[in-house]
């Protein structure tokens, strides 16, 4: 378990103060300027070292992303965007570092962007977060009018501004070139990559995109050194995360932990167990709805990490743990998210924009058993021919969590085939009401 | 951005014609300034929020045009923009939307008991209006407070760790022109857990520290 | 030049293409519904998905630029495979409509399902259903079949310049849409109809009238107007069932103007299928030799100089030398072509052609406009202008009233004041036209069709030799026309002779007595009221003014009809190609002119059309060298002198109706109905 000291996030639940003054007291903002001194080489190279790998879910290791931002400059602005647009079901940790440590993330934003010559940070934040909107707007006020960004930020001559963008519901928009269109006031719909944002992003400039909390990290990770994050957790797993745990639990939140944590143990020791005990225990979902879920045996030994759940074909994605237990009609609670999946497809690319609405469809059939039983494979096929064919990544989301089913409960799908089959007969004569 | 949120009348039927208000002029000129120079597009979400939240919760063609001439854009463009994101409504909304949250991990939690006491508490089904203009029922894909299940929201403000009765509860109260208080509706604090607390969180305890 | 493998064979191509272009060049077709090679790049349809090695997934070889060592796969399982899914999800909501669609048998859809769809379908929900969306008088739409490949909307912002076409909503929700329904304003949206590669966007006018298998098709080209954009048309029985742009990379690259496309049911109506004679002051039909008669007749005792010969705006070369040969026979000099008075000379062509040349628009970097709206005199050079616009670094200025171009113009002035300034070098934009390396002006005949214009144009000579237009290699001076007759009637030497009368004088003297007979060769755009009760013969097809005005009406053939020749605004020399035979008695013109020579005893020395282009070619060399925009000779040309300070005129006001054939159609009254409500809705809230 995650030791006190190792802690990151303090304030995660809001019981202290989010303003600049009670930042102040948790360590935010303390010698910014030193460490914006040792200069962008020794902050990628601190960030490298840490092992930091994106908390958006991808995991893509933070310092490399850093560092594909062009070195000679050529006339262009480069951008640092922060993805707050949070909207993985499952996965609500970004919210309370937005409404409870938003300093951390505007400390981490000076830095990242000292590191890659970014004089201004957009926050792209969802449109449904209107109270953490304004709070991080606060947020950026309160650095402003401190000089910890602005002008000369921290005293350290570099210039540097902060300006915060609301979403308006649209999940895609998670997807980073999807974020840079909307950004741009277009519709969310992902670019062709390449180029990557790296060589043209926001305006068609140099633009990085991190994720809330990997931005948020990265002044704990400066001030006590990349070797104390990579300690934290395995190796090519390291440091603390924060996983949300929902559903089935009996104590529902979030915690950060250590990564590589056991699943049973990050819901014993803070979801207060899955709800009428372990045993109750059907499957979980272990990194927000686009990773396939993994069935009660595989829980009850696999660790939080991205190699750990990759190994059990599952992903760490952004660690929210969805937990169902037994009484969940696991085909329903799939079936949903096709459903999400499809209201959030962006309609842009063929096998996205129809496959989705085939599998949803297809889902709500299987729920009562209205299929045939070739409909299964049929199914499976239909999200292989999604998978890996599209421009970004929501088509495997979509294409995941049915996967999962399939290969987990095929026989619970086989059952309700069989069961609806049988209601459905013609009763033999005599025996039918009227 | 600060615009007025929940505005006293509900926005015309019929499409007249659409400015800002001096107040949200200003704004809306403060918002554009956020971007750099011929990148005025980039303001067009904030902008359609003003209006949208200016002309009672939603954006008449007026409204759309307005902000695309504002901006210099084609007006086909802007309307791509309206039709894509989901919080922007082309129709006339009550001045309460109760936006009920029932993607898996609220639905898990209980968000059918949830949208069934708003059914029956608002007299309404969904994505209609009550008679009085006052509520709009609509269903939302996860608004990211899975934690807090299953959750609700309304205009602005997040409703969590609801059931069936909390819920009738809440909007009781809004019918009776009173404002329920937002949050948790089990008095946690945020995402806490609420029985054992297993990380017990001290403040101020990582100032100045290097590697250990 | 980076190499790669494709499909084994190593190939070595230009930097910067992309895969799928680097493909094409090894000879591998990769199927694509949303790629046009002439639009930006969508990537959406996913058909083009190719194995690439060390990519775990396929990818759109549309958008993947090219890399050395890169290996390419098209046709393993993991592209077939991806290929086949895409393929079956554009079909599942695509109706089974085949049979009824026309774009069937010339569909992309259709033609790539052969190749990677099932022969049935795994898809048991309900299909898709799309609402139609009014899209105008030209563009039928059917949405339901739409596969949101984006061309269209692409070809709308990129190509015709006019931000009116959208994707909205999204996910399987997306629907193209414009914003308010109405017509597309654009005179070039009749492409969207080949670019779409499904039945969704089809022809509204040629809707379920034929199948594209049972269609002729002739390559030609256009004669509605000055630019001679290549053609092809289809027809069936006799009839011209539809038009279609050809590639001509040098003129209109692969797209035509709604009125080339859609004008063609004027060739059916009004149309003039016999000879007339008028007989106590009512025209009645008559036999050639009858027509001939009355014609000989009047002419028997005329005196060469009291006959007048006025060329129109699509007479074709052959006939109008056929014509200018007999009336120089008859001892007339009275010919002209130029209708509206346009004051060029046919002397020096550099000073009437469009010397750039329509290509030559991409390596300008400045561009003076005077007098003319080329969005609506020649919507092609118009979309090169913009497409250089677009490839940036290109400034443009016009002198005239003000108007939208699709792309952005500053207007300098109103007319000859602010021209005679920039000839001066007084006004800043000279100083534009100094700074660019390759500057371009182009004069249209709202500057060169007044009393002035020869002054005009001598400005506009001056603008062009003191600013860099000429030089080595270069030639800035360009002159757009309207009419498709008007290069080639310069190059035969369709103007006055010698002591002849030019328009003008023509009607002048006929409104006083002082000719016998007028001989209109497809002129319908002078004032009729000028020939008073003068004999009027008109050679033409389609009854509009002239044919009113006429004693004699000798019934000639439509560009689609004859094999002619015209030159277009840059001195090419073009054919058109007989599609289907003129209606009725209707004969090929110049045959007719031949025909009369004989009657009036003046024998023309041509007797097929082999003799008379070789008579042609003896008249120009010009005619010898067909399809070449031939580069002319600088030398002075013009007459300097005082401008009149009026400011210039644009000379269409209706881009849908310039000449008898326009008039007569009823898709292009439709589309000047629309296109007027849509104006005064304009003025009505603008104001």
């Amino acid at each position: 378990m995650l030791r006190e000291e190792d802690r990151v996030f303090t304030n995660l639940y809001g019981a202290g103060d989010w303003r600049l003054k009670g930042a102040r007291s948790r360590g935010d903002w303390d010698n910014t300027k030193d460490l914006m001194a040792k200069g962008a080489d020794w902050i990628i190279d601190e960030v490298k070292k840490s092992g930091l790998r994106g908390r958006g879910g991808a995991g893509f290791p933070t310092g490399l992303k850093w560092s594909f931002m062009p070195k000679e400059p050529d006339g262009r602005p480069h951008y640092l965007v922060v993805n707050a647009d949070e909207g993985e079901p499952g996965t609500c940790k970004d919210r309370d570092v937005l409404r409870n440590e938003p300093h951390k993330l505007l400390e981490g934003c000076l830095l990242a962007s000292l590191a890659m010559d970014a004089h201004l940070a957009y926050i792209y934040i969802r449109g449904e977060f209107h109270d953490e909107a304004e709070r991080l707007e606060a947020a950026v006020e309160e650095a402003r009018e401190a000089g910890l960004i602005g002008k000369d930020a921290c005293g350290s001559g570099f210039e540097f501004d902060i300006r915060v963008h609301r979403g308006a519901g649209a999940y895609i928009c998670g997807e980073e070139t999807a974020l840079l269109e909307s950004l741009e006031g277009r519709k969310g719909m992902p670019r062709l990559k390449p180029p990557f944002p790296a060589g043209a992003g926001l305006y068609g400039c140099p633009t990085t995109v991190n994720n809330v909390e990997s931005l948020a990290v990265v002044p704990d990770i400066l001030r006590r050194g990349g070797s104390w994050f990579s300690a934290l957790g395995r190796p090519n797993n390291a440091g603390t995360k924060i996983f949300c745990i929902s559903g089935h639990v009996n104590d529902p939140c979030n915690v950060e932990e250590e990564m590589g944590i056991p699943l049973k143990e990050l819901i014993e020791k803070h979801a207060g167990g899955v709800r009428g005990g372990w045993d109750k225990l059907l499957a979980v979902i272990p990194g927000g709805s686009s990773v396939p879920l993994i069935p009660k045996l595989v829980c009850d030994s696999v660790l939080m990490d991205f190699d750990s759940l990759v190994e059990v074909k599952s992903g760490l994605g952004t660690a929210a743990v969805i937990v169902m237990d037994k009484s969940t009609d696991i085909v329903a609670a799939i079936a949903r998210l096709s459903k999400f999946y499809k209201h959030e497809s962006c309609g842009q690319c063929t096998p996205c924009r129809e496959g989705t609405g085939w599998m949803w469809r297809v889902m709500e059939r299987l729920v009562t058993g209205d299929a045939g039983i070739k409909e299964i494979d049929l199914l499976l096929e239909v999200s292989h021919e999604i998978e890996g064919h599209t421009i970004c990544a929501l088509g495997d989301a979509a294409a995941w969590p049915v996967q999962g089913l399939i290969r987990h409960f095929r026989p619970e799908l086989e059952r309700r085939i069989e069961a609806c089959k049988t209601a459905q007969a013609p009763a033999p004569a005599g025996t039918r009401a009227a | 951005m600060s615009g007025p949120t929940n505005p006293p009348a509900n926005g015309a039927d019929e499409a007249g014609p659409f400015a800002f208000t001096k107040a949200n002029a200003a704004l809306a000129e403060e918002i554009v300034g956020r971007y750099p120079e011929d990148r005025e597009a980039s303001a067009v979400m904030p902008l359609l929020d003003l209006a949208q939240r200016q002309n009672g919760g939603w954006l008449p063609p007026p409204a759309v045009a307005y902000v695309a001439d504002y901006l210099g854009m084609p007006h086909i463009r802007v309307y791509e923009v309206v039709t894509f994101y989901s919080m922007f409504n082309l129709k006339p909304v009550g001045r309460n939307q109760v936006k009920v949250c029932t993607t898996t991990p609220c639905w898990l939690c209980g968000s059918a008991e949830v949208l069934d006491a708003c059914r029956e508490t608002l007299g309404i089904d969904l994505d209609e209006t009550s008679e009085d203009g006052e509520f709009t029922l609509t269903e939302v894909e996860c608004i990211g407070a899975c934690v807090n299940a299953p959750v609700i929201q309304i205009n602005d403000d997040y409703y969590e760790d609801l059931d069936g009765a909390r819920t009738a509860a809440l909007l009781d109260l809004l019918k009776k022109g009173e404002k329920p208080k937002p949050g948790s509706q089990t008095g946690r604090q945020c995402s806490a857990p609420v029985k054992g607390l297993a990380t017990l969180i001290s403040s101020g305890k990582m100032k100045g520290r290097e590697g250990d | 030049m980076p190499k790669l493998t494709i499909d084994g064979v190593e190939v070595e191509v230009e930097p910067g293409i992309t895969v799928l272009q680097a493909c094409e060049t090894a000879g591998v077709e990769i199927p694509r519904f949303c790629y046009h090679e002439r639009l930006s790049i969508a990537g959406n349809c996913r058909m083009c998905l190719v194995e690439m090695e060390k990519s775990p997934k396929p990818v759109a070889s549309c958008a993947m630029p090219v890399a050395d060592g890169m290996v390419i796969l098209t046709h393993s399982e993991m592209a077939v495979k991806a290929r086949r899914g895409v393929m079956e999800f554009l079909l599942i909501n695509h109706p089974l409509d085949c049979p009824i669609c026309d774009q069937g048998g010339e569909c992309d859809l259709q033609d790539q399902a052969l190749f990677y769809g099932f022969d049935r379908t795994r898809f048991e929900e309900p299909k898709r259903s799309v609402e139609e969306k009014d899209f105008g008088p030209l563009i039928q739409t059917f949405m339901t079949r739409c596969i949101h490949c984006t061309r269209c909307v692409r070809f709308a912002t990129e190509i015709a310049g006019v931000e009116e076409l959208g994707l909205t909503g999204r996910g399987e929700d997306v629907e193209i849409d414009t914003y308010v329904e109405k017509a597309l304003g654009s005179e070039l949206s009749g492409n969207m109809i080949d670019l779409c590669p499904v039945g969704a966007l089809t022809s509204k006018p040629y809707a379920f009238t034929a199948r594209s298998w049972e269609l002729g098709k002739t390559e030609s080209v256009d004669a509605l107007d000055a630019v001679g954009s290549a053609i092809r048309v289809d027809s069936r029985d006799g009839e011209v069932m539809r038009i279609l742009p050809r590639l001509n990379e040098a003129v209109n690259e692969e797209w035509i103007s709604d009125k080339t496309r859609f004008a063609y049911d004027g060739l059916r109506r009004q149309r003039l299928d016999r000879p007339y004679v008028r007989r106590d002051g009512k025209l009645e039909e008559a036999s050639w030799d009858e027509a001939f008669a009355a014609i000989a007749g009047q002419l028997e005792d005329a005196p060469g100089q009291r006959i007048a010969a006025i060329a129109g705006d699509l007479a074709d070369c052959e006939s109008m030398l056929a014509l200018k040969d007999l009336m120089a026979a008859l001892g007339s000099a009275n010919t002209d072509c130029r209708q509206d008075g346009a004051r060029i000379e046919a002397g020096r062509r550099a000073g009437y052609i469009f010397n750039t040349t329509i290509a030559g628009i991409e390596q300008a970097d400045a561009c003076l406009l005077i007098g003319t709206n080329a969005r609506f005199e020649a919507p092609l050079i118009n979309a090169r202008l913009r497409k250089r616009y677009l490839a940036g670094g290109f400034s443009v200025g016009f002198v005239g009233p003000e108007v939208d171009l699709t792309y952005r113009a500053e207007r300098l002035g109103a007319g000859p004041k602010t021209l005679g300034e920039i000839a001066e070098g007084e006004h800043p934009f000279a100083r534009v036209l100094d700074h660019a390396s390759h500057p371009m002006l182009i004069i249209g005949q709202g500057a060169l069709a007044r009393p002035d214009g020869a002054q005009v144009l001598a400005t506009a000579r001056a603008i062009a030799e003191e600013t860099g237009m000429i030089a080595d290699g270069w030639n800035g001076f360009n002159v757009l026309h309207l009419a498709a007759a008007r290069v080639g009637g310069l190059d035969i030497g369709f103007v006055p002779g010698e002591g002849g009368l030019d328009v003008a004088a023509i009607l002048e003297a006929a409104s006083s007595g002082g000719l016998d007979a007028v001989y209109l060769l497809g002129a319908d755009e002078i004032d009729m009221a000028g020939l008073a009760d003068t004999f009027v013969i008109y050679q033409g097809h389609n009854g509009d003014a002239g044919a009113e005005a006429a004693d004699v009406i000798l019934p000639g053939a439509a560009y689609t009809e004859k094999d002619a020749t015209y030159v277009n605004t840059e001195g090419r020399v073009q054919y058109t190609r007989l599609a289907v035979f003129p209606p009725g008695e209707a004969r090929e013109d110049w045959k007719i002119v031949r025909a009369l020579s004989g009657v009036l005893g003046q024998t023309l020395a041509y007797d097929d059309i082999g003799a008379l282009r070789a008579r042609m070619a003896e008249v120009n060399r010009i005619f010898a060298a067909p399809d070449e925009a031939q580069p002319a000779e600088w030398g002075a040309f013009g007459t300097p002198g005082e401008m009149d300070p009026a400011p210039f005129a644009y000379p269409v006001e209706n881009f849908y109706m310039t000449d008898p054939i326009t008039r007569a159609s009823v898709t292009m009254a439709k589309c000047t109905e629309l296109a007027r409500s849509v104006n005064k809705d304009k003025t009505g809230t603008d104001g």
